[in-house]
């Protein structure tokens, strides 16, 4: 199974494991041992110690054999951490899936007792709940068992709440199930995973628990001994008599960290998140391994791109994002690149300034040329002085994008203080006149306000005037408007339209949406599985596409005024980077392949103005140059 | 703001007396007869009667809970048999070498545990990372009565650095060089468990942050990677460290218990232990309730530093 | 022709910041009584921006969420959830996000499995057999029926997500934005499928989007959705090529269009009003170039016959 497999991948958790697995199997076998007695006392032979004559861990302070007493005691330390973490585990995790699932005043009901419970500090409820029980390693167990249950009732609650409002249960719900059924057969199946987490992360801590609870002299009563017991009857002898103390601390110290190790390997290998290598934290610039030659830049572009390679290395895979992508802008000129989601636009347009998260991400090969200077492999401080500065960008979701504990007023201050030595005041003025260059009423009080305070048209105009701050020569702007309602769009598209013709910036305008780039570009480029299939002025390329990518892209489209119709849909799917065939990565879903296709590299041709890498273009071109 | 921590503190009170309820119905569910073990079983029918009437114990629960109620409200948390002297007045003295001992482990879990977290997180797989985290495993699975004790054996007895035990020398000043002297042992392996839990949480919700949009968004703006670390991400990690600090407070107010008992440390744990071991149920019960009200109290400080983190919390 | 779908008056109001005592901090207004028919066979669309009530106004025909107001009937019987084993028969709904509306532990053939069995109580060989069947219809190899959801793209999701609904054997399909989760190339061989279905099985669609484009190409009927009313309502070929509401004609010009010149087309730059604190009158009066005094006072209704719109100014 996956599972196992991927708990032994993780080395340490493996260690925790046969740790865990031998100790185990020696409380097993105890009964069946040649030990002596660990109950019978010998006071003649008091405090031996270890490797003494006839008892290898030496004797305590009534002459037991410690040994023997070790073992003994682990067994039932061990039987009753996991008994405590079971019950508490059962019983939390039905409370929580009853009140996450069911919400409302069932909710309410059961989360204040909750909270009642959790306004102890955990201690003074065990301590009374022994206190009224009495003491012994039974009401020990069901203490620390009791005290448990809320911390697992609300993280599964929370849990459950976000399963229960899933679309699933409402599919669940019309495919004729009751909410019994639902929360067997859909909710619970998710749950599990979670209840075996937290479970695998709290058994250590609830075996120190009783053993704590023993130590004070309210756990397992004499001469039962499990090892917190052990522990609190050598404390008169620590002095004396180490030994006796740290026989018994040791082995709760090695039984618990076997289990956390244990218990983080079962986390890793059940959370998907750490499980695709999500929870890794991208770096402050992408890693360069590049081998090839550094290619030259063409032409006039303030910012030119040649041959440029991003991978994703995940374990033994190789996701090839970015497969030699060549474009540049100049001056003034808007550049649109167009493609479907998963063609590597982000990742081109990440990758110029080394924003690409790393690790995974890799660039492997090319150049992105800025006025002439080669960035990749740049000196971090080299790039950071230019990320803002002269080539910003804007981004997609502007409530994710903004920070949300700061007021978007410090954001654009911040931005314009890390590059220039101004005096806040200084800042603060230019940055209000930021937020009336991108034409937000009230500016002034705008500046006073959070993300969440704003429209998110509001908030992507802030994140316009952002990326204005330093007075840029080029604008990566990554879909600005596709979270935006189509009204709003059009505001923000003719907004920086105006800019750009004001400053004169070059912009680089990555969308989905050929209406859009037909509106706003001066050129556009094609993307598909990572390259530039076609390459032109806006309006050839959209008049007359010569890839059939192209073509059949635009045709699919629905445009509004053209009433009901059917559509013609491209069959198939873009090809996974990581799987790209060889020849034309558009093979499979084109009614024009031919053998010719499939076969060695085809070249992007430049021809005239256009570029294009099909062997069988749809319109005449130039010839290829 | 001050219209938040009212409403807080408002909201305190259903609280306060949920735990009041709770602690009573417990108590409540003592087996036999209270006044029989606290006369012994050797005393005489009459004077099990007369003592269970003075303790009121012939009334039904729900009188006997409001009786009892009324009477904490009015400072008076009763009698212990066992000391002979007002709960209130003993917990009160214990209370505050308690809250030395949690309030310096509290302080130094959560500068330790938070600064351990980042520095990791910053420096995911790297040495510094590795090394913290073996640190915090070692931290998490070590008992620490376990470690109160070998500190003692090392530090006191070995090294003969700091006092083995108490808060005070017998004889002698009493000044803070010799409480800090008294001080740091206990505190420090009281600390461990607590840091290791902060900086493990740390670490996550730093590496959680991290990869979030506005880190993106920071880099991409030329913010020098030390702004992007302490003064972005941090800043959005503790509004889910936070948190963890209140529960970490509940856990080194529970931790004090065995500490107090490894270095007699005359705090308020010790007393309860002592006290349930003597059946002393009206001190049991008023130190509860007392520590755990103080409990509620310091998570509303911790709601109230949480609402001025984190402004998308309606104040 | 008879009647698939009949709201009557149906409005939905959430009630915000719920406490335990005392009164509800507000109440959001996400549906205004709404009053529609969707005749038998035809498809009628629904557009609206982001929070204009589309999702809310959806959930409740399938009996998700309870109408605050109103009636529902589903082909002349009133809407009755009471028991789902019966309820699932006669509506069914597709969800937008076509992974989160799949069970992430169970495989596909449970998945399928699920309606065939709590709805129609078929047996093990008859559920294989209608399976196949439906399989064959949406263009799924049998061969998915063993993996497990996130082995899907998003489109072959959709999909499943249609089978699924399929397999409930009802007459009447709710489409919550069936699309905007989808690439374009994708997108189009989902809605060419929805439509080869629907001519099949004589079904009844109300589709749900914010892309005009889509609606208009799928669309018998389209239905405008403003802040939780709708403002116009009318044949699909006409409703945005001769838009009789301000809104209407707003949003057909906002829509980026190949061969159009970029224009703001507002020169009043507000957004959606706050739906805690309504506006008195017409809801779409601060951006409305239009607005007269009327606007400000009453709450303009649905008129004309046809080709509704809800303005007191109409366009021509
Ligand atoms: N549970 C809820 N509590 C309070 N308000 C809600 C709730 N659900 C929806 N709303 C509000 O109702 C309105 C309509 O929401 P709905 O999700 O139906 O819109 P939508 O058009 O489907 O939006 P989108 O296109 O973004 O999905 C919004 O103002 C929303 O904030
Ligand atoms: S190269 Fe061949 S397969 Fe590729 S797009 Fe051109 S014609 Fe089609
Ligand atoms: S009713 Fe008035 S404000 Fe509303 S859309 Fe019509 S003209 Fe504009
Ligand atoms: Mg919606």
């Amino acid at each position: 199974m996956s599972f196992l497999s991927l708990l032994a991948r993780n080395r340490l958790a493996l260690v925790g494991l046969i740790v865990m697995g031998f100790v185990v199997l020696l409380a097993l076998v105890t009964p069946l041992l040649p030990l002596a007695d660990p109950d019978v006392t010998n006071t003649g032979n008091r405090f031996l110690k270890p490797f003494s004559e006839g008892t290898l861990l030496g004797t305590d302070h009534l002459g037991r054999d410690l040994l023997s007493r070790l073992l003994w005691g682990t067994r039932l330390s061990l039987a009753v951490g996991f008994a405590a973490a079971v019950i508490a585990a059962v019983l939390g995790a039905a409370v929580g899936i009853v009140a996450g699932y069911y919400g409302g005043r069932v909710d309410n009901l059961i989360m204040r007792g909750v909270d009642m419970l959790m306004a102890f500090p955990y201690i003074l409820l065990a301590l009374a709940i022994v206190a009224a029980l009495g003491p012994g390693l039974l009401n020990a167990l069901i203490a620390v068992a009791a005290v448990n249950i809320p911390f697992f009732a609300r993280n599964i609650r929370g849990i459950t709440v976000g399963i229960a409002h899933k679309e699933f249960v409402d599919a669940a719900k019309l495919a004729g199930m009751r909410d019994a059924r639902i929360i067997v057969s859909e909710v619970l199946p998710n749950v599990i995973p979670v209840i075996v987490i937290a479970m695998s992360t709290t058994v250590g801590w609830m075996i120190l628990e009783t053993a704590g609870l023993s130590f004070l002299g309210l756990g397992s009563q004499p001469p039962q001994a499990d090892l917190g017991s052990m522990l609190g009857e050598a404390r008169s002898a620590l002095i004396t008599n180490p030994h006796t103390s740290v026989v018994p601390g040791v082995m709760i110290l090695i039984i618990v960290m076997a289990i956390n190790l244990l218990g983080d390997g079962v986390r890793d290998a059940l959370d998907p998140r750490l499980r695709s290598g999500a929870l890794t934290r991208p770096m402050a610039a992408t890693t360069v391994r590049r081998k090839g030659p550094v290619p030259v830049p063409e032409g006039e572009n303030v910012l030119d791109l040649r041959g440029l390679e991003t991978q994703f290395h995940v374990k033994d895979r190789i996701y090839r994002a970015v497969g030699g992508v060549s474009w540049g802008v100049k001056p003034g000129e808007c550049l649109g690149i167009i493609g479907e989601s998963g063609s590597g636009k982000s990742v081109t347009a990440l990758s110029v300034m080394g924003l690409v998260a790393s690790p995974p991400g890799v660039i492997t090969g090319g150049a992105v040329h800025y006025k002439g200077e080669d960035l990749v492999g740049a000196p971090y401080e080299r790039l950071r002085s230019l990320r803002g500065r002269e080539v910003a960008y804007i981004f997609q979701d502007p409530l994710a994008t903004l920070h949300p504990l700061y007021k978007v007023g410090d954001q654009l201050v911040e931005a314009i203080r890390v590059h220039h030595h101004v005096s806040d005041k200084e800042a603060r003025a230019k940055a209000l006149g930021l937020l009336k260059d991108v034409r937000i009423p009230n500016a002034e009080s705008r500046l006073e306000n959070y993300p969440h305070e704003m429209s998110g048209g509001m908030r992507q105009r802030v994140g316009i005037a952002m990326a204005l701050a330093n007075d840029p020569e080029v604008i990566i702007a990554d879909e600005p408007t596709t979270a935006l309602d189509v009204t709003v769009q059009a505001q923000i598209l003719s907004l920086l339209d105006t800019l750009r013709r004001e400053k004169g910036l070059a912009i680089v305008f990555i969308t989905h949406d050929f209406g859009v780039v037909a509106q706003l570009c001066d050129r556009v480029a094609v993307m598909y599985a990572g390259r530039i299939v076609e390459e032109g002025p806006t309006q050839m390329v959209l008049d007359a596409p010569a890839h059939p990518y192209t073509r059949r892209l635009i045709a699919c489209v629905p445009e509004l005024g053209e009433g009901k119709r059917e559509l013609h849909a491209i069959p198939g799917l873009p090809p996974a980077v990581n799987d790209l065939p060889p020849g034309c990565a558009f093979a499979p879903r084109c009614d024009k392949a031919t053998e010719a296709c499939r076969q060695g590299e085809i070249a992007l041709e430049a021809h005239g103005p256009r570029k294009l890498r099909c062997l069988f273009p749809e319109t005449e071109l130039e010839a290829a140059q | 703001m001050g219209s938040y921590i009212l409403k807080r503190l408002v909201s305190a009170i259903p609280v306060l007396l949920g735990i009041t309820v709770i602690v009573f119905a417990i108590m409540a569910l003592i087996p036999g007869d209270p006044a029989t073990a606290i006369l012994g079983s050797y005393a005489t029918p009459e004077n099990v009667e007369k003592l269970n009437r003075d303790l009121g114990l012939d009334k039904p629960a729900v009188q006997r809970y409001f009786i009892w109620l009324s009477n904490m409200v009015q400072g008076d948390f009763g009698r212990s048999f066992s000391l002979n002297r007002p709960v209130l007045d003993e917990v009160l003295d214990r209370f505050g070498a308690t809250l030395v001992l949690a309030g310096t482990s509290f302080v130094l879990c959560s500068l330790i545990g938070v600064a351990a977290g980042v520095v990791s997180a910053a420096r995911q797989y790297g040495f510094a990372d590795k090394a913290i985290t073996f640190v915090v495993l070692l931290g998490i699975s070590i008992p620490s009565f376990f470690l109160g004790m070998m500190m003692i054996l090392i530090f006191a007895v070995q090294l003969r650095w700091f006092p083995a035990s108490g808060m005070w020398p017998i004889y002698g000043d009493r000044n803070l060089l010799v409480l800090l002297d008294h001080l740091l042992m206990p505190a420090l392996a009281l600390a461990v468990v607590a840091t290791g839990v902060v900086a493990r949480l740390s670490r996550s919700a730093m590496l959680e942050v991290l990869r979030q949009d506005y880190i993106r968004t920071a880099r991409a703006k030329g913010v020098p990677e030390r702004g992007v670390i302490w003064r972005h991400a941090l800043r959005a990690a503790m509004v889910s460290i936070i948190p963890v600090l209140g529960i970490q407070a509940g856990f080194v107010l529970s931790g004090a218990v065995y500490i107090e008992m490894v270095f007699q440390w005359p705090g308020v744990g010790r007393m309860l232990v002592d006290a349930i071991l003597k059946r002393d149920i009206l001190l049991v019960q008023g130190g509860v309730v007392f520590v755990a009200a103080c409990y509620v109290l310091f998570n509303i400080v911790v709601d109230v530093a949480q609402s001025l983190l984190d402004p998308r919390i309606k104040t | 022709m008879s009647i698939a779908l009949k709201l009557d008056a149906l409005s939905k109001t959430f009630v915000v910041g719920k406490q335990l005592f005392g009164p509800p901090k507000g109440r959001v207004h996400a549906v205004h009584p709404v009053t529609l028919e969707v005749p038998e066979g035809e498809t009628l669309g629904i557009v609206g921006e982001s929070g204009c009530g589309k999702s809310t106004l959806a959930r409740m025909l399938v009996g998700l969420l309870e109408p605050s107001g109103g009636s529902i009937e589903i082909a002349g019987k009133p809407l009755d959830n009471a028991d789902p084993a019966v309820f699932g028969k006669r509506i069914q709904y597709v969800f937008q996000d076509p992974i989160s509306s799949l069970n992430p532990r169970k495989t596909v053939r449970q998945i399928m499995e699920a309606p065939l069995k709590r709805l129609h109580g078929m047996d093990k060989a008859q559920r294989d057999r209608r399976i196949s069947e439906i399989f064959a219809q949406v263009n799924l190899r049998e061969e998915f029926l063993d993996r497990y959801p996130h082995e899907f793209s998003g489109g072959q999701a959709q999909r499943i997500g249609i089978a699924r609904a399929l397999a409930a054997e009802a007459r009447i399909l709710i489409l919550d934005e069936p699309v905007s989760a989808l690439d374009v190339s994708v997108q189009a061989q989902v809605l060419n499928l929805l439509a080869e279905l629907k001519q099949r099985l004589g079904l009844t669609y109300l589709f749900i989007s914010h892309d005009l484009a889509v609606v208009e190409a799928v669309s018998d009927r389209v239905a405008v959705l403003y802040f939780g009313s709708v403002v116009e309502v009318g044949k699909a070929e006409d409703v945005f090529s001769n838009p009789r509401h301000p809104y209407t004609k707003l949003l057909a010009e906002s829509a980026p269009v190949v061969g159009r010149a970029l224009t703001a087309p507002e020169g009043r730059e507000t957004e959606l009003p706050d739906p805690l604190n309504p506006p008195k009158g017409c809801a779409f009066r601060a951006r409305c170039p239009y607005a007269g005094e009327r606007c400000g006072d009453e709450v303009p209704q649905l008129s004309g016959d046809g080709h509704q719109a809800a303005c007191f100014y109409p366009l021509r």
